[in-house]
């Protein structure tokens, strides 16, 4: 005979009764559990597909209109280049990648195009789209400002050096219809100008205005545009939760002289997913803790009123009442992580089972998941166990007797 | 090895103050056979949980060898029971979803034995009161007679030097009570003390000394054997 013994044992005698209680807490974890999973996959496709567009927040010049996202830095007013420093000096979270942009237009036999300057690997991580280059790709997550610093995450660095060198100053990339409007291949010659470029790569089709762009070093084309340290546009890729928490209206702060913008539609979608599977789990949790932690207690109260004979009895057998509150609280655990494991268990099926055809996407089972369940169902149980415990161990065992 | 000083129980009822037992004073050497009795209400079960360390008096003192149990901790109290003390009761009050083997385990669970002394002890405790070949069932596969010999076994488990008994024949038909009563005589003549609460004039005669107790006081006390009951006297 264990503590342990005594406590199953009851409970597989008494399980009928234990079942509503069970089964309010499995529900409950169930729900939560589900939600979790498939917000957690909803959040991570929507942050694949921004991540798919690209940039998702612009900082503009004061004074610019924005008539077309993708053509944002064509509008001939700058800022200074200096706001990337910022930014990036900021520590503000969810800026995934900033990417400066300065643009001049260029006749080349007589047609125009728009020669680009950008600073290249973190224009290269900007585009996802232009992964198919094979150059660059980007991991999702939210985390702090990078500009594509090689080999060294140092932000006091790039305040000093202001440039990131990984597209050498004699080098283009040329978007793919200018490369079929010119005939132009990889390592072709292309003067832009007055200077002599050589194509690094021709871009695959975006079916964007990038399409019919030009790029080079960013400085490069400061320099030949006589423009001095400026640009027309910071694309950022902000996080989507970030974005949701008010990332505009920070960067705004940290640059009050310049207009920051977002891609609305996409973040306000985000924003009312995000907030509706919060508010969904929270009202669960609710729920939860309430008809949950209500149907516990009462089972308790029952339980305990049932059993007073058997605890008076235990009591005078010589258990104190250390003992029987015990006994009653290892009840409520084993009811608690049953309730957590099963919760899990089924709101993981429902998940998987359920998610692709509510949001769409692929879930798959989130193991970090089952500590939260049985956390809550564990702590649920003990607290609306306490007090029924707490009266069982005060119980009079006088009422054993027959009479008194 | 029992003694009550002075000892007075009051509540209060709906307002009403009741007197459950007044002032009652005796003194139970090691190995007597005390037989309580009285008509309900008397204050029967009262003087039985009062000296088992279970209901604090309003006044007086009650002693188990030489100590005030009233002045222990609870949790001293509650070692006391389980060292020295063993209960029986009418309904037996056994564990229901417990087999007769873990019923009698309880006690030994309780002070800390392991788990296989447990088993030998309850199994040879089981053997003595002729339940041998009933370990495994639950009370509610057992009769009455055969799960008042489970509570007598487990009553025994931890070896207490005081038996209390209430009314442990009240539920048990004539020949089964004999039986069980045959037993207390047993643990008795082994040196067990014994003060047993009863209603059956047959199983208080079988004790040495019995004391009647009226609205709360104890009215007489005599041998057993012969059923003289003695007025309100000197008590022993």
């Amino acid at each position: 005979m264990r503590l342990q013994t005594l406590v199953l044992r009851e409970i597989f005698e008494r399980k009928s009764q234990l079942l509503t209680s069970f089964v309010a807490i499995l529900l409950g974890i169930t729900v939560i559990v589900s939600i979790k999973n498939i917000s957690y996959y909803s959040e991570m496709a929507v942050a694949r597909e921004m991540d798919s567009l690209g940039a998702n927040v612009l900082v503009l010049p004061k004074s610019s209109t924005l008539q077309d996202y993708y053509a944002a830095d064509m509008h001939g007013e700058t800022i200074p280049e200096e706001y990337v420093t910022q930014l990036a000096m900021s520590d503000l979270q969810g800026l995934d990648n900033i990417s400066p942009k300065l643009s001049v237009p260029v006749e080349l036999s007589g047609k125009s195009f728009t020669l680009t300057g950008i600073l290249p690997k973190s224009e290269f991580q900007a585009k996802a789209a232009w992964g198919g280059a094979g150059i660059f790709s980007r991991p999702i997550g939210c985390g702090a400002a990078s500009v594509g610093m090689m080999g060294s995450d140092d932000k006091k660095t790039l305040a000093r050096k202001r440039v990131i060198q990984t597209l050498a100053d004699n080098e283009v990339l040329v978007g793919a219809d200018v490369a079929a409007k010119l005939n132009l291949k990889d390592d072709d010659k292309l003067d832009l100008l007055g200077k002599k470029f050589t194509i690094t790569a021709v871009l695959p089709q975006t079916g964007t205005v990038d399409d019919s762009r030009i790029f080079a070093h960013l400085h490069v084309v400061q320099d030949l545009a006589k423009k001095g340290p400026v640009i027309n546009a910071i694309e950022v890729i902000g996080c989507c939760q970030e974005i949701s928490k008010g990332l505009v209206a920070k960067v705004n702060h940290l640059l009050p002289d310049a207009k920051v913008v977002t891609i609305t539609q996409i973040a306000d979608a985000q924003i009312k997913i995000n907030h509706m599977m919060s508010n969904l789990s929270l009202m669960f949790l609710v729920i939860i803790i309430f008809v949950g932690g209500a149907s516990i207690a009462n089972y308790m109260y029952a339980n305990v009123f049932e059993r007073r004979r058997e605890i008076g009895t235990l009591m005078a057998l010589g258990a104190d009442s250390g003992l029987v509150l015990r006994i009653f609280l290892l009840k409520a655990l084993i009811l608690g992580v049953a309730g957590g494991i099963g919760g899990y268990v089924l709101g993981t099926i429902i998940a998987v089972t359920l998610g692709p055809k509510l949001a769409g996407v692929i879930v798959l089972p989130m193991p970090l998941l089952a500590l939260l369940a049985v956390g809550i169902s564990v702590v649920l149980a003990l607290v609306a166990s306490f007090f029924p415990a707490r009266r069982a161990a005060r119980l009079d065992p006088c009422a054993t007797f027959q009479e008194v | 090895m029992l003694r009550m000083e002075n000892v007075s129980k009051t509540y209060r009822h709906r307002g009403h103050l009741v007197k459950a037992l007044d002032g009652a004073t005796l003194h139970i050497p090691g190995g007597d056979f005390v037989s309580v009795v009285g008509p309900s209400g008397s204050g029967k079960s009262t003087l039985l949980l009062m000296l088992g360390g279970m209901l604090s008096p309003s006044a007086g003192r009650v002693l188990l060898e030489a100590s005030s149990v009233y002045d222990l901790s609870a949790g001293e109290r509650a070692k006391m029971r389980r060292e020295k003390v063993g209960f029986v009761f009418q309904t037996f009050n056994l564990v229901p979803y417990l087999s007769a083997l873990e019923n009698v385990q309880v006690p030994l669970f309780l002070a800390k034995v392991d788990e296989k002394a447990q088993k030998d002890r309850a199994t040879a405790l089981l053997e003595r009161v002729g339940l041998a070949d009933r370990l495994d069932h639950k009370p509610g596969e057992l009769s009455v007679g055969q799960q008042q010999r489970v509570a007598l076994a487990r009553m025994l488990a931890n070896d207490p030097a005081v038996i209390l008994a209430d009314e442990p024949t009240g539920n048990l038909d004539p020949e089964t009570s004999q039986q069980i009563i045959g037993f207390l005589e047993e643990f008795n003549a082994e040196g067990k003390t014994i003060v047993m609460v009863t209603h059956d004039p047959r199983a208080a005669k079988r004790a040495k000394r019995t004391l009647r107790l009226q609205n709360g006081a104890i009215t007489a006390q005599g041998a057993g054997e012969d059923g003289c009951w003695q007025p309100d006297s000197a008590v022993a």
